[in-house]
């Protein structure tokens, strides 16, 4: 390891423009002779559209075209596409209904956008919009998952009973007849709450055509800017790829909530062309709320089956999971693909059945947010041990210890699907419990107790699925799209680099990280190596970043095309230094003659590559770039520990969180700054999850947590200073740099070690399970065993 | 945001004058209520007259028996001053607990008496102190002007100037913060003066962020701090949650319950 190199802690580099207020995010741009796009949302959930007057907007001051659905699907553009088919276990697709850009016959949630007002100034085209008349018949809101599958009213016509899918995975039959010869079953109903995600940035798309060339520029807030070209090219404008261009510059977060391809993308690039002017667009925070994707909200009932040794030995669990109003890109795969496979966790269990119910609701469109699947199931495994660990009279961690998988038993096939490369979880397990003081809780406890507060200690054994995905995989597995990364390696002539990366830094630190895998790859400076990516125009076509797979799939194609140039570099160097290629080593920097001192530095031979006047040009090509693609053998595992404690103020139920402490493999690491950072994330998200966050919808539809006012986000006051050791761990087996990623491991590992805690601190009251998120009141209803009122 | 005249008055006559000549027009000082529905296009006012700025509505000065506060002075003024911390520390206390550092550097005392939010924490100040409030036309005891949810005895055009807290023997105020906004889910202030300066009693006990027509005494309560002024004064009162908000932050029993335990809390912090 060198300073700069891999597994030093670089502070990040883009941080300083960061800092400074020096960033470009996309509302930093503003295009010539650009014009401002409000779009006028749904006030209700659901209804038909009887009409809509915009003839009054038409002529308001500063106004230069207002559109309607109609206006877009005269145009012939398509819906927005969902990138992932899943099959139902009786072999029918999913309900795939389209969606359209601007709505069209019905509105189908509170802020789906109607009407496009396109003016000179912001404040112009929000006026206008008040003059638009929208006749809406209200039909009953779909809201209530369970109520929405009984029939009734329909989202869409596609579905009448509002089913979307219905899939399974695993044995269900050797899975029953485990349940039914088990020693004990742990049964739980539990709720994956909804999220807002909530990224800093808002959203901002700014569409611009130029008639010219008859190309398109779409500048957006986007986490994979080539998906959203192929998305938006293919299925929606018809545009074809070399005419469009995506940009997505510095972004302020996205959580997953950027991946998808978003109405208003397609609109200003649409009406871009219609007016033959830019047209900007620039979600506010109330609009966020109601049009970003959101995440989680699952309904499962879990039963858990052990012997009489109290070994895991089948694991059952039906969840009903909420799509929203239409389906966004990924939104399928998430309950299916990344959650029934990771219901095995770091467990032997021999027999493992679920089912899902995907439905549809008069809600805003869910999709990936954060750990993507793999929080639910986490929750769902991880609260259920617990709590079997509670019924049986046993130590939540020393249930877990005897029912891992033995490090001897990788590569380990798991009965849902996935077969983990490698692992070790006792090390993790033992490590958290240090960190906590595991041994000396129960003192804590009755120390608390003297003070009339109630104490509680809950353990959490993840594992996630990361470096998403082996395309031949998912596409048997019904994604629309191949998920591999790209890399192109530019070396300068005078020795500098640019990397051109598909993946998309959006907060994870890549300038930082890959520039440190070229340091160290190539021996060379990391202020001589900048990292390029988000414009389609400059890089090589990739998927972006999602699901933790930068490092693991992005940082593969970085490592290869590396590899790529440092042959072609030996090449040279053997012909400048008078020797066979195959005697030629690579080291800090130099290509050396095996056995002799005769070296040639890294940056002459880029030199030599672009002035090839002593150069072996019968045999090789001047210049060095190197591009590669990779795509992934497996997905990734990482795995970890966490152990939350709390305190509990019985009075008014409120918990503050006493100590967090954190074990993680993530294999190998290349800035562990950068990675606890972003556990610490993580693990505020996760206790934002247990604790406060919640979306919460009323009987008629209508978003009540719409602002900051009513939906609690995790802040710094909430949460303690975390102990986090990531361990050596054990390197992924699969990519060249034994990486698995450490993007989404807090907020899939928190939850469930919260919830634990704080179901660890009530036992005394009998109580054996608090659904999230854990309110004060809700606490203190559990305890005071009073039902709650209808709230108003 | 609609668009709109703005007015910056150079004295309070000045900003009355103003106030009458304008239909519509909004005082503004912090606006840290006002700007928000602006931005939200929620109100429409023809012009801002913006007070902030003058002098005879700033400061902090100790008078006899009172603090007297100036209606623009900020919540920060408030929680770092000397004198109300010397005097009623409670009080500094309270207004150190309001939103956060920002919120705290522009929101003001008479803003937010005048919008009289039932979740806002100076009513319960007011009314726990037994506080007075005086405008351009006259003064009002804090019992009288808090009138309902958002709506005070203020008559159209009025302006507070300050605000006048009687100095207590002993103070005390205890949150319970709505997690979101933070603002209170339920917030009590006690407090306890000999000499009966009170207009009712010594020992007062106000409650905000839990009232269906915003902040209120507990007579009960008062009465049993009146003898025994420590929190098992309080701890066996349960106030009726009849005319409690009852929302999804916080249903109305369990705002009693949080009524017991703040007062409890502040009668505790009070006594230390």
């Amino acid at each position: 390891m060198t300073a700069q190199g891999i597994g030093a802690a670089v502070k990040r580099r883009e941080d300083f423009r960061f800092i400074k207020g020096d960033g470009k995010y996309t509302d930093d741009i503003n295009l010539p002779n650009q014009t401002y796009c409000y779009f006028l949302r749904s006030p209700v959930a659901h209804a038909a559209i009887r009409n809509i007057d915009i003839s009054a907007a038409q002529s308001a001051p500063g106004v230069v075209a207002v559109f309607t659905g109609a206006d877009v699907d005269a145009s012939g553009a398509g819906g927005v596409p969902c990138g992932w088919l899943v099959t139902s276990r009786d072999g029918n697709p999913m309900k795939e209904p389209k969606h359209p850009i601007l709505a069209v016959g019905k509105v189908r949630h509170v802020g789906d956008p109607v009407v496009a007002v396109i003016a000179e100034t912001l404040e112009q085209a929000r006026n206008a919009s008040e003059l638009v008349q929208m006749d809406l018949d209200e039909l009953p809101a779909v809201v209530n998952m369970k109520s929405a599958l009984q029939g009734g009213s329909s989202v869409h016509e596609e579905a009448a009973d509002n089913l979307c899918f219905d899939w399974e995975l695993g044995d269900q039959a050797a899975t029953d007849a485990a349940l039914a010869g088990a020693a004990h079953v742990t049964k739980l109903d539990l709720v994956n709450n909804r999220l807002i995600p909530n990224a800093m940035e808002p959203r901002v798309a700014i569409g611009q055509y130029a008639p010219g060339t008859e190309d398109y520029t779409l500048y957006t807030t986007s986490q994979n800017p080539h998906v959203i070209r192929l998305l938006m090219g293919a299925f929606v404008l018809s545009i074809p790829e070399h005419k469009l261009r995506v940009y997505a510059p510095d972004v302020g977060g996205g959580f997953g909530s950027k991946i998808y391809h978003y109405a208003e993308e397609a609109l200003v690039t649409w009406a871009s062309k219609h007016i033959r002017r830019p047209v900007k667009w620039t979600s506010d925070r109330s609009e966020a709320f109601m049009s970003d994707a959101h995440g989680r909200d699952h309904l499962s009932h879990v039963e858990m089956a052990f012997d009489a040794d109290n070994r895991i030995i089948a694991l059952k669990c039906e969840t009903l999971a909420n799509m929203g109003a239409y389906l966004s890109t990924f939104a399928p795969c998430i309950p299916t693909w990344l959650h029934g496979t990771l219901l095995a966790g770091q467990y032997v269990t021999p027999a493992i059945y679920t089912n899902v119910k995907a439905v549809f609701t008069n809600t805003v469109p869910v999709d990936a947010y954060r750990g993507a699947g793999r929080p639910e199931a986490t929750y769902i495994l991880e609260r259920t041990i617990s709590k079997a660990a509670q019924e049986l009279g046993v130590d939540q961690a020393e249930l877990r210890r005897k029912n891992f998988i033995q490090p001897n038993q990788f590569p380990y096939q798991t009965p849902v699907a996935v077969v983990y490369d490698t692992g070790d979880y006792e090390p993790a397990l033992n490590k958290a419990m240090e960190l906590a003081d595991y041994a000396a809780f129960e003192q804590r406890r009755a120390e608390a107790k003297s003070r009339g507060k109630l104490r509680g200690i809950g353990v959490a054994s993840y594992i996630e699925a990361c470096g998403i995905a082996p395309s031949s995989l998912v596409g048997a597995l019904g994604a629309r799209a191949g998920l591999y990364e790209a890399a192109t390696v530019r070396v300068n002539p005078t020795g500098s680099v640019s990397v051109l990366t598909g993946s998309h830094s959006h907060g994870q630190g890549h300038e930082t990280t890959f520039a440190q895998v070229v340091a160290d790859k190539l021996g060379i400076d990391i202020g001589n190596v900048d990292i390029v990516h988000g414009d389609t125009d400059k890089i090589p076509f990739g998927m972006g970043t999602y699901g933790s797979r930068s490092i693991a799939v992005g940082g593969s194609a970085l490592v290869n095309a590396l590899d790529k140039v440092i042959e072609k570099g030996k090449k040279i160097a053997a012909h400048l230094l008078e020797a066979s290629a195959d005697d030629i080593e690579f080291a800090n920097g130099a290509y050396t003659v095996k056995g002799t001192d005769k070296s040639k530095a890294f940056g002459d031979i880029a030199l030599t590559a672009y002035v090839p006047h002593q150069y072996p040009i019968e045999t090789l090509e001047p210049g060095l770039e190197e591009t590669a693609f990779y795509d992934p053998k497996n997905f990734t595992y990482p795995a970890g520990t966490y152990i939350c404690e709390v305190e509990i103020d019985p009075q008014t139920g409120s918990t503050q969180i006493v100590s967090f402490s954190a074990a993680d493999d993530f294999g190998n690491v290349i800035n562990p700054m950068i990675v606890e950072g972003q556990v610490h994330g993580g693990v505020v998200q996760g206790v934002g999850q247990a604790l406060m966050e919640n979306a919460v919808y009323d009987d008629n539809g209508q978003l009540l947590t719409g602002s900051y006012m009513d939906y609690t986000m995790p802040r710094a006051d909430d949460v303690p200073s975390f102990k986090v050791a990531t361990l050596a761990g054990t390197p992924c087996t699969h990519n060249p740099l034994g990486v698995k990623g450490c993007g989404e491991a807090g907020a899939i590992g928190a939850p469930p070690a919260v919830i634990n805690a704080i179901v660890d601190a009530l036992k005394e009251y009998g109580i054996d399970h608090i659904d999230m998120p854990a309110t004060p009141e809700k606490i203190w209803r559990a305890i005071n065993a009073q039902p709650r009122m209808a709230a108003e | 945001m609609y668009n709109f005249d703005y007015v910056r008055p150079s004295s309070v006559s000045d900003a009355a004058q103003a106030l009458s000549n304008n239909t519509d027009a909004s005082l503004v000082a912090g606006g840290h209520t006002l700007i928000p529905t602006l931005k939200q296009r929620l109100a429409q006012p023809s012009a801002l007259i913006d007070i902030s700025q003058l002098a005879e509505l700033k400061g902090i000065r100790s008078d006899g028996g009172n603090i007297v506060i100036g209606a623009a002075t900020t919540h920060a003024e408030v929680a770092g001053s000397a004198d109300v911390k010397a005097a009623i520390p409670a009080l500094a206390e309270l207004a150190n607990g309001i939103g956060d550092r920002q919120v705290r550097h522009r929101g003001t005392i008479g803003g937010s008496v005048a919008n009289n939010d039932p979740s806002a924490d100076y009513p319960a100040a007011l009314l726990g102190l037994g506080a007075s409030v005086v405008t351009n036309r006259g003064r009002y005891d804090a019992d009288s002007f808090f009138t309902g949810l958002f709506s005070t005895a203020l008559h159209p055009g009025e302006i507070i100037t300050a605000v006048h807290f009687p100095i207590p023997d002993k103070a005390g105020y205890a949150k319970f913060e709505q997690r979101a906004s933070r603002y209170c889910l339920v917030s009590v202030f006690v407090a306890q003066k000999s000499g009966g300066i009170f207009s009712s009693g010594e020992t007062r006990v106000a409650v905000s962020g839990a009232g269906q027509n915003g902040v209120f005494r507990v007579a009960e309560m008062e009465q049993a701090l009146q003898g025994n002024f420590s929190p098992s004064g309080v701890s066996g009162i349960k106030v009726s949650s009849a005319n409690l908000m009852n929302d999804m932050h916080g249903a109305a029993d369990y705002r009693a319950a949080l009524i017991t335990a703040m007062a409890e809390r502040a009668v505790g912090a009070a006594s230390a």
